[in-house]
């Protein structure tokens, strides 16, 4: 069997298994354990050579990704471990959580690696349906308002790009692409050229509509700060981190189609103006928010503008900045919700106002979470300031006029996420809850959050070469 | 294969029939009316669908004839009945926009549906032109039900109306591969939320699955 393949059905097995064991702690455990063995084999895929098998396909654009989400998986379930206690899960609930897990975690790595669109129309579905589910799961009345929105937006979006999927294979089929050569990537993108160009605007308005509902692009995002706030917050954390990647990787793919084919509309400015409203906005927005977790799934949305501006602008430099922007995003945000995960189980509460003055009475869990907001505003030395820097540079070069509502736009969710951090980090300790977590619920989540800073750091500072070889090639495969 | 020969009018027809069924779902006022509805545009999904199978001679299309018709047309429909009356929901229902303007809308939509895709497939064989034109205008409507009505079960009704008009433009698009795993991943979906619903006994947190109700629930009014 290939490895993608395997990379993809291990986290299903384990579903599986999951599905079966109503035993906390050991449910847990199992949920680490098959997290543990799909992170090597992703990590492996870096190494294979590119290619297509069958419905999948292995290429620059996709191994990084996958190896990161399985890093952040795993991490995940760690987290998850620690925090099962406070969820308070009856037995039902115990086995549905743990198995949406791992299903949601094989879905979006099969999102991110077939090469078959309507395979990675049905990976993305089952992300979505393992994740509503989730969001509900604790069945208050805000929790089910988040999952019905997030239901009916989303079930919205992927129908609309199952239609723009339809519509790209009667584009194919006209030019001599039939049966599964008509739903390929790579087969689509080389006979691009020749199809109909009517047909891949309609397409690609439909793919970009219905993915980027997905990706959680303004004004398709209603979903995505509500259910970031709800259900358990492992699922917040791959959510933000993994699901949105998935959905901005097709819209891209979509971009990359269109683009091939010169007589289509322009894809790029589609994107840059999604990218630039969900910036800001997300500005605008973060500084009206009360509640912790829906701040932070509101800076989701401002950086996924980032990315999809980037890929707007195109050419390999802003895609390079786009992918890194992705991939430094899913990094700190997971780290992100461990901390604010923690910090919401001492104080008691998701409120911005009731939690306050971290580093004093929790050094190690303030400082981890201050430096991870800090990272998630973009200043140095993370690897998302690499990505804004280059991001700005090149706009900056290439279209002044845009460099300054983007900067704007920055300047603004930078200055929020600096005023949160005083309030989250420093400033007079609020009280905490009366039921304290014990030192495992802390180390579960400490420690996969500073793993996470310590990678952004890396990776800002110096990547690997043949990681930095691996995203330049990455960023010429869109155009 | 073009107008006056059999396999392009009856395929025509059965998508015709889809179109004014979504109109039906659009002024129904009652909610069990309106599931009869959708029970019946399930059913024409899956002749129309079990047609194209013996037009294109691809033996695979039965199967999602066969899936539209033991889910779409009997299954779920008999489980969002006995969802309203173990729910004990309303009966009736209001709607956001009233019936006149929604069906002035939806004729909009459809004339938009139509506008948007005859111009652009030009060079994609006759019949699968009009069987995409067809489906749009079901999604559409579909969507447009989803934003006119306020009631949360027939928001899912709109959603998988919409679905139908997609199931019904897979079919249409000759020898695309993938159809019944798509149509089935589609079905999954929606069938795991309705049964999220029995299994998690989601009512007995509120008092009436009208969104209006959620929406004191929403953002940070809390």
């Amino acid at each position: 069997m290939p490895l993608p393949w395997i990379v993809v059905l291990l986290p299903w097995a384990g579903a599986l298994a999951l599905a079966a064991i109503a035993a906390p702690r050991l449910a847990a455990r199992v949920n680490i354990g098959v997290a543990a063995l799909t992170f090597p084999l992703a990590l492996l895929l870096l190494f294979q050579p590119h290619g297509v098998q069958g419905w999948t396909r292995v290429d620059a654009l996709n191994a990084p990704f996958v190896a990161l989400a399985a890093f952040i998986g795993l991490t995940t379930a760690v987290f998850s471990a620690g925090q099962l206690d406070a969820e308070r899960f009856d037995a039902l609930r115990l086995r549905a959580y743990h198995a949406a897990f791992q299903l949601f975690l094989g879905a979006q790595a099969l999102a991110l690696l077939s090469d078959n669109l309507g395979i990675m129309w049905v990976a993305i579905e089952i992300a979505t349906l393992a994740s509503v589910l989730m969001v509900a799961v604790h069945n208050t009345p805000a929790a089910i308002e988040a999952a019905w929105k997030f239901f009916l937006l989303c079930g919205v979006g992927i129908a609309l790009a199952l239609f723009g999927t339809i519509v790209l294979y009667l584009a194919a089929q006209a030019v001599g692409g039939a049966g599964e050569a008509g739903l390929s990537w790579a087969s689509l993108h080389a006979v691009a050229a020749e199809c109909d160009p009517g047909l891949l605007n309609l397409a690609f308005v439909f793919l970009l509509v219905g993915y980027g509902t997905k990706a959680g692009l303004v004004p398709l995002h209603a979903w995505l700060p509500d259910a970031e706030a709800e259900g358990p917050i492992a699922i917040s954390a791959v959510l933000s981190g993994l699901l949105l990647n998935a959905a901005l990787m097709a819209v891209l793919r979509a971009k990359a189609i269109v683009g091939a084919n010169p007589e289509a509309v322009a894809p790029g400015p589609f994107l840059l103006a999604l990218g630039l409203a969900s910036v800001l906005l997300a500005g605008v927005s973060l500084w009206r928010r009360a509640d912790a977790r829906r701040f932070f799934g509101w800076s989701s949305v401002g950086h996924m503008g980032m990315a999809a501006f980037a890929f707007g602008l195109g050419g390999a430099a802003a895609n390079l900045a786009g992918l890194l922007h992705m991939a430094g995003h899913s990094v700190v945000k997971s780290a992100i919700f461990f901390g604010v995960g923690l910090s919401a189980r001492i104080k008691g509460s998701q409120r911005l106002a009731d939690i306050g003055g971290l580093i004093g009475t929790h050094p190690l869990l303030g400082w981890g979470l201050a430096l991870a907001i800090a990272a998630v505003a973009g200043l140095p030395p993370f690897l998302l300031f690499a990505s804004e820097f280059l991001l700005l540079q090149e706009t900056a070069g290439r279209a002044w006029w845009l460099a300054l509502p983007l900067a704007l736009g920055l300047f603004l969710t930078v200055a929020a996420k600096v005023a949160a951090l005083q309030r989250l980090c420093l400033g007079d300790p609020t009280p905490d809850a009366a039921e304290a977590p014990g030192r495992a619920a802390r180390l579960s989540a400490v420690v996969p959050l500073w793993l996470h800073l310590g990678l952004a750091l890396l990776l800002g500072l110096l990547m690997p070469p043949a990681l930095a070889g691996l995203m330049a090639e990455a960023a010429r495969i869109p155009g | 294969m073009t107008f006056g020969q059999l396999p392009y009018d009856v395929a025509h027809l059965l998508g015709g029939i889809m179109v004014l069924l979504s109109f039906v779902l659009l002024y129904q006022r009652r909610v069990s009316a309106v599931i009869g509805a959708f029970a019946v545009q399930g059913g024409v999904l899956a002749a129309a669908a079990a047609w194209q199978a013996w037009v294109q001679g691809s033996p695979h299309l039965y199967v999602t004839a066969l899936i539209a018709l033991v889910a779409k047309a009997a299954l779920i429909p008999l489980a969002l009945r006995a969802l309203v009356r173990r729910l004990d929901l309303h009966r009736t229902v209001e709607t956001a926009l009233g019936i006149g303007p929604s069906l002035i809308a939806g004729v909009a939509v459809v004339a938009l549906a139509i506008l948007v895709v005859l111009p652009v497939t030009a060079r994609v064989a006759i019949g699968t032109r009009e069987e995409m034109a067809l489906a749009l205008s079901v999604i559409l409507l579909g969507m447009l039900m989803m934003i006119t009505r306020r009631n949360a079960i027939l928001q899912v009704v709109g959603l998988m109306s919409m679905e139908n008009g997609l199931i019904l433009a897979a079919v249409g698009a000759a020898g695309m591969p993938l159809v019944v795993e798509l149509s089935t991943a589609a079905l999954v979906l929606l069938a795991f939320v309705v049964g999220g619903v029995f299994v998690f006994q989601i009512r007995e947190r509120f008092d009436s699955v009208d969104i209006g109700f959620l929406e004191i629930h929403r953002g940070e009014r809390r």
